[in-house]
């Protein structure tokens, strides 16, 4: 397991790589996720209002 | 028009596009985990160690999708922008908009990649050569038109002026390709090209496809994802999104 993790003394070059891509493909994909949600949110407050202006 | 393309031109009204983009995820999602899950393993475990570079040569697995996907999310998104400026069909101007920010994230990890790849290899994080600097150049170039995109308040000019940039920019997609032959660099030539074998152990060519086809998927899902919620904010007033709100959570 050390072995694997120590990828030949290039531990740093490897792992940067490979992490930091990990790392912002999630970023990418939460922000994405949060646009959504807010988005949707926002359209169901504008349907609740219009509801409500209904039936006044 | 025969009745096969008025079929394929429904997909083009929004609430068509929103729903198949909508079935089509899950799958594109779903194929990215099982790629990347065989790609890393076999790439970080299965893989041997290459005779010059030990394991420091890994970062090929990530460092050649990456530098693909960054070129060819920009053809893809010209060419987008290009139908939505001649046609006008709006899901193509969407598609141009959602490509951008995913070819930037690809392009800069090509770079990063490359940088720390560059280090133990080269003894240097960077050089001023063409192949370097031409994808910087292309990293510029999405960020430029997520810029001007940005900056223009009327939707339909801001679409517009960013497809003719996008347009324009193509012209340094084949410039990076070709800049390993016509200038010296430190950079190396093409491992792989349509015409010879590729000149790298099987098992690492396997391996980097695997890589490549995740990170087509990856982009894929991740674009549509985008021009969807793209999608809902332009519409957000429409008939079908309530519709569709009725039946659907965030």
């Amino acid at each position: 397991m050390m072995e694997f993790l120590a990828m030949g003394g290039y531990a740093p070059y490897v792992w940067g790589s490979y992490l930091v891509m990990a790392g912002l493909l999630v970023v990418e994909m939460m922000q994405l996720r949060y646009r959504r949600r807010s988005l949707m949110n926002w359209i169901r407050r504008m349907a609740r209002l219009r509801a409500q202006e209904e039936k006044r | 028009m025969s009745e096969r393309g008025i079929q394929w031109f429904r997909f083009t009204a929004p609430a068509n596009f929103y729903d198949l983009a909508g079935r089509l995820i899950p799958w594109f999602a779903a194929l990215t985990v099982a790629l990347f899950g065989v790609g890393l393993y076999m790439g970080l475990v299965v893989a041997p160690s290459d005779y010059q570079q030990g394991d420091s040569y890994r970062i090929i697995y990530i460092h050649v999708p990456t530098a693909w996907m960054g070129m060819f999310l920009y053809v893809l998104m010209a060419v987008y922008a290009a139908i939505g400026l001649i046609w006008r069909i709006k899901i193509a101007e969407i598609m141009a908009k959602s490509i951008a920010p995913t070819g930037a994230l690809f392009t800069f990890l090509a770079l990063w990649t490359g940088a720390l790849w560059g280090r133990p290899t080269w003894g240097v994080f960077w050089v001023w050569d063409a192949r370097l600097t031409s994808m910087l150049l292309l990293l510029f170039l999405y960020l430029g038109y997520m810029a001007l995109h940005a900056a223009i308040d009327d939707r339909q000019r801001a679409s517009n002026a960013s497809a003719v940039l996008a347009m324009v920019g193509v012209v340094n997609v084949p410039i990076i390709y070709f800049s390993v032959h016509w200038w010296n660099t430190l950079h190396q030539g093409a491992s792989i090209t349509v015409t010879e074998a590729p000149t790298m152990a099987m098992i690492m060519f396997v391996t980097l496809m695997i890589m490549v086809l995740a990170a087509w998927m990856y982009s894929i899902a991740v674009v549509l994802a985008r021009a969807r919620v793209e999608l809902l904010e332009r519409e957000r007033t429409a008939h079908w999104v309530r519709e569709r709100l009725e039946g659907e959570r965030g």
